[in-house]
């Protein structure tokens, strides 16, 4: 009996040490993924930053506003009717929304395990724009009484079309490709709709209330960075050199049409 | 001596045909709907609904689901035609009808299963837009032959006035049926705004950009609308004025003259509201209409009017 019991002990300490001989470490892994989809292998995170501000000039026509009362519980979660979310901008011109990022010069990072959620509730979508990095997974929570359809109109990554008909139900994404803008739309609630961009690395931010946004971790070199707006589109290019950690001001402008 | 095979005129069975008629063209509007309001893919699976028989009816679930109960209740009626007529009836192409009747509405089915997993790509969705067409203009086929006129309609025979209207007929009902189908084209590949006004194109007498969505649009609410507004309405004057005194000929005509300028006005309704959800449906169902009425005519007239048999 004591026999059998070290020979068991033998053979899954043998079984351990031959696993734990062939395993990578995540770098190791990273590296053979990158290679493997053909990107560029990343450079290591930098210490200069880009940060501004993006605005619009012109009249910015009011918000429109809209009804939920198709369904009763979205009703219930709204006192009235609710503002559309195209273009958000306070009385200076401030966008918030606006996804800017490194179009050029920046190679493939790796992705970050933790994921980004986009929440549903009160039958509108949180947030509203948002980005996230090839690879990394997206968290698509169901936050409300009511059931609803995910639908994600990706052009180059695959399309999907999924049914949260009850409240907490979580659905896990991940996008294999770089892609921007990626649409999502309710089909169940015509009015629920949102826009996600979808990079190889992690040089991108989604500007706030005030229209600020700030992208970190860069390294030295040069970069085009463009500014993103559902309604407005793709701004001009901006091309910046940037050194070690240096602070670059870098601002874009929108015009209402 | 083999078994008779002459018409016997049976009630029920037209009624039967009849209400499945009308059923037909409530799925149709139900369809156009589901589309006009954006909730093709309100239910994301098929044949189930969220997994259930009967999910919550809800937004563009009320309509997408609404509309698939419908083509269900529209598909156990053909099933029952189908049976009724291979029971009742006596002529063997009216009971191949009835037939293709069922085969057409299970595919439509699953051609409508199908795109919705598909996320709406094009072609089939087309497909599926075509095909309802197809079955509805089959299932007023059974409603029109399994009619009174038309089994006791021999001895209604019209003696010919001039030329007979029977292939002018025909290649109406066809040229429809073709202008139907660049109309499904068109709003399934979303380019119905594709020239936001009217009657001008982007201001101008004809578009300055001919880009395929433009071509297609103008093909459709210029060029296609024309040609139907003019053949209708030639084959119409010279139906009323000839065949006054044939009830079975003049009516559709009527019809479709009366039709073919409402889909005319709904058609620039729907480009001047920008695809308001209630012309657009319309637009579908008064298409639908002017088909079956220029198809009635068409089979009426073959049916009545023969060479060298007046009445």
């Amino acid at each position: 009996m004591e026999m059998k019991k070290i020979w068991a002990l033998l053979a899954v300490a043998t079984l351990a040490m031959t696993a734990g001989c062939g395993q990578k470490s995540d770098d190791e892994m990273m590296m053979e993924a990158l290679a493997k989809s053909g990107a560029k292998a990343a450079v290591p995170m930098g210490t200069a930053s880009v940060a501004g501000k993006v605005t619009v000039t012109g009249k910015v026509p009011a918000a429109a506003l809209f009804s939920v009362d198709a369904d009763p519980v979205c009703k219930a979660q709204h006192s009235g009717m609710v503002k559309e979310e195209t273009v958000i901008a306070d009385a200076k011109g401030d966008l918030k929304n606006v996804i800017v990022y490194v179009k050029e010069g920046a190679g493939a990072y790796p992705a970050p395990t933790t994921p980004v959620t986009l929440l549903q509730k009160g039958c509108m979508y949180q947030p509203h724009v948002f980005a996230l990095q090839v690879n990394q997974p997206i968290e698509i929570v169901n936050g409300d009484p009511t059931l609803h359809n995910v639908h994600c109109m990706a052009q180059i990554n695959d399309s999907f079309n999924v049914g949260q008909p009850n409240q907490g139900m979580i659905t896990e994404k991940k996008f294999t490709k770089p892609e921007m803008p990626v649409p999502f739309k309710c089909d169940v609630h015509g009015w629920m709709h949102c826009f996600a961009g979808v990079f190889n690395n992690p040089f991108f931010a989604v500007t706030g209330d005030d229209g600020s946004f700030k992208i970190g971790g860069l390294p030295a070199g040069s970069y085009t960075l463009v500014a993103w707006q559902e309604k407005y589109g793709e701004s001009a290019p901006q091309k910046i050199d940037i050194k070690d950690g240096e602070a670059k001001a870098v601002n874009f402008t929108f015009t209402a049409n | 001596m083999g078994p008779d095979k002459s018409p016997v005129y049976q009630s029920n069975l037209h009624l039967y045909a009849f209400v499945t008629a009308c059923c037909t063209f409530v799925l149709l509007l139900a369809g156009a709907l589901v589309t006009s309001t954006g909730s093709s893919l309100a239910v994301p699976d098929w044949p189930l609904s969220f997994g259930k028989f009967f999910p919550e009816m809800r937004g563009g679930v009320l309509f997408e689901h609404g509309h698939r109960m419908v083509a269900g209740t529209v598909a156990i009626l053909t099933l029952g035609l189908s049976i009724y007529t291979q029971l009742a009836e006596r002529r063997t192409w009216v009971k191949k009808l009835a037939w293709s009747a069922l085969g057409a509405v299970l595919l439509q089915a699953v051609l409508g299963g199908i795109t919705v997993l598909l996320h709406l790509p094009t072609q089939i969705s087309v497909a599926h837009a075509g095909l309802a067409q197809i079955f509805f203009c089959l299932i007023i086929s059974l409603a029109l032959v399994t009619s009174k006129g038309w089994v006791q309609g021999q001895a209604q025979s019209v003696q010919i006035v001039s030329d007979p209207i029977q292939k002018a007929a025909l290649i109406t009902t066809l040229v429809i049926y073709f202008q139907i189908l660049i109309g499904a084209v068109t709003r399934h590949s979303g380019f119905g705004l594709a020239i936001p006004d009217w009657p001008l194109s982007n201001g101008q007498l004809l578009p300055a950009d001919w880009t395929a969505a433009v071509t297609l649009q103008f093909s459709h609410t210029r060029v296609g609308a024309f040609v139907v507004l003019a053949l209708v309405n030639w084959l119409a004057f010279k139906v009323c004025r000839e065949y006054t005194q044939v009830p079975a000929l003049f009516w559709p005509a009527a019809a479709a003259a009366l039709l073919v300028w409402i889909q005319c006005f709904l058609g620039i309704l729907v480009v001047l509201t920008e695809k308001s959800i209630i012309p657009t449906s319309v637009h579908v169902i008064v298409g639908a209409a002017l088909l079956a009425s220029m198809l009635v005519l068409t089979l009426n007239s073959f049916r009545l009017i023969q060479k060298g048999n007046p009445v």
